[in-house]
């Protein structure tokens, strides 16, 4: 409770602080916005449904995207994990391809898709994929040998092992993975939409940037970063946390 | 014979330098029989004991259960690990439950893990998770679900070496009372000397470098044991002077290699 009240505290303090010091500054809206415009703008985008638009169409791409880049992402893992030979082949161009930001992929996303959401669709799986592979991949590797054992001993070997023991026991890093899947996913979709095509949240960014309508952009912006934060803290992390006490990893 | 250990040897060769681990060893054991495997850290008792259970080969050697040699692991053996090996993301009734898959029915499954937790008085935990348990809890369960398999045999890899002095106290009494009631022919290992006094029929003394048996001693105390027993110092005594030597031996060794360096 604490540390929410704090929490409260350094927000409040910091709208007050901003909104006084554009007062201050004497800065214009379409240079500066005070939080007030930025409310106001809020406001207007949720009333005239813009925001409503776009956030159910940014929503739709990022679940199929999210869907489709947690399935490819577990199969991967679980291959890179089983074969040497895929490991030190696709592995090493997986790390690879980690170290490209997956934006960089959307002039040729539009060449093969078109400028469309089949476009942005494969911009958000590659941006969840990868991190999602490596992660499962991790937890296969790492079951502790002694569940293996125990296994043994109880008679459980090859495909029953690995569905009733492998695969669980590798769960903590696979909720872990999840995790930083939707996170990239997320960051990569905005990207996409700016770049791209509309509706959605980052193209009205774009949009409202064309316009030079600066207090819909932080607008957007403060969309941005809440739905994130939101989905991380409620689910992901909470997720997250009772599986590292269920699987006895977390220390305390 | 249950079980019959001929002529075991292990080796592990690494960087070109072989490692004998066990030397000649052949145990016998009785139906029913409660052996405890004693001996410094190092002469391979666990080796032996993963064996038997068919983790390890031997590098030469037979180990015959009923007859039949073994080649790998199975259900006939139970084993119950220093670290529990519950699994987590299982209650303790699916733990005790996991040996089973389809050769029965879940309802028939489920009151065969109720008459093991009973057995180890944990029948209250079914719906517990392993984290919520204390250590010696934890290992009770691990006993209950190496029991659920009903082995031939039981094999204990230093079982209680994880839990605090009292704990281990209470899971002698709770073992050798399970012992009695079922008399499972159990293989035990451990490095604790009144343990193995306390609990077994015979112990098994092994000494170190190579790993190899030095004594073979059938105890015959009356149950339950009294650590404070004039018999029991005397046999304490004796199976201290015994591994003495093999501790000895180990440290003239260090310091010889040390002085040659």
């Amino acid at each position: 409770m604490q540390r929410i009240g704090k929490q409260l505290v350094f927000f409040v303090g910091l709208v007050i602080a901003w909104e006084l010091i554009v007062r201050a500054g004497g800065w214009t809206p379409d240079v500066m916005p005070k939080p007030t415009d930025v409310w106001e703008a809020m406001k207007r985008g949720f009333s005239d449904r813009t925001l409503v638009y776009d956030l159910q169409a940014s929503f739709t791409r990022l679940f199929i995207g999210l869907v489709i880049s947690l399935a490819l992402g577990t199969a991967l893992g679980i291959l890179l994990a089983k074969s040497k030979t895929a490991d030190d082949t696709l592995g090493a161009l997986i790390l690879a391809l980690q170290s490209v930001p997956s934006i960089v992929w959307l002039p040729l996303a539009i060449m093969w898709f078109g400028l469309n959401e089949k476009a942005v669709i494969f911009i958000v799986v590659l941006g969840g994929t990868l991190v999602m592979t490596i992660n499962m991949r991790m937890g296969i590797k790492n079951v502790p040998p002694l569940y293996i054992r125990a296994a043994e001993t109880m008679g459980s070997k090859g495909i029953d092992q690995f569905i009733r023991v492998i695969l669980p026991a590798s769960v903590p890093y696979a909720v872990t993975g999840m995790r930083l899947a939707w996170a990239f996913a997320w960051r990569a979709l905005m990207a996409a939409e700016i770049l791209s095509t509309g509706p959605g949240l980052g193209y009205t960014l774009k949009y409202a940037s064309d316009f030079g309508d600066m207090s819909l952009v932080i607008a957007v912006m403060i969309l941005i970063g809440v739905i994130g934060s939101i989905v991380d803290l409620l689910l992901f992390q909470r997720v997250e946390r009772n599986v590292m006490k269920r699987w006895g990893l977390e220390t305390n | 014979m249950l079980l019959q250990i001929n002529d075991v040897n292990k080796q592990y060769t690494n960087n070109k330098v072989t490692n004998t681990v066990l030397d000649h060893v052949s145990v016998s054991v009785k139906e029913g029989e409660f052996i405890s495997i004693l001996g410094p850290s190092g002469c391979g008792k666990s080796t032996l004991l993963s064996m038997v259970a068919g983790l390890v080969k031997p590098t030469s050697g037979t180990i015959m259960l009923d007859g039949q040699p073994i080649q790998k692991p199975g259900k006939d053996r139970g084993m119950v690990f220093q670290q529990s090996a519950l699994f987590p993301w299982l209650n303790v009734e699916e733990n005790v439950m996991f040996p089973f898959k389809k050769e029965m029915n879940k309802q028939e499954a489920l009151q065969k893990a109720k008459h093991y937790l009973q057995m180890v008085q944990l029948s209250n935990y079914g719906k517990h998770y392993p984290h919520e348990l204390s250590g010696g809890m934890q290992q009770r369960v691990a006993i209950a679900r190496a029991f659920t398999m009903d082995p031939k045999v039981l094999l204990m890899d230093e079982p209680f070496g994880a839990l605090d002095e009292q704990t281990r106290t209470r899971m002698h009494g709770e073992l050798e009372r399970i012992w009695l009631d079922t008399k499972k022919t159990v293989l035990f290992v451990t490095h604790s000397i009144s343990e193995s006094i306390k609990l077994s029929e015979r112990i098994i003394v092994m000494g170190t470098r190579p790993g190899r048996i030095i004594a073979d001693i059938p105890v015959t105390l009356p149950r339950p044991r009294r650590f404070d027993a004039p018999e029991t110092i005397q046999l304490e005594k004796q199976i201290n002077h015994l591994l003495k030597e093999e501790i000895d031996k180990v440290v003239k060794e260090e310091l010889s290699y040390a002085e040659n360096r």
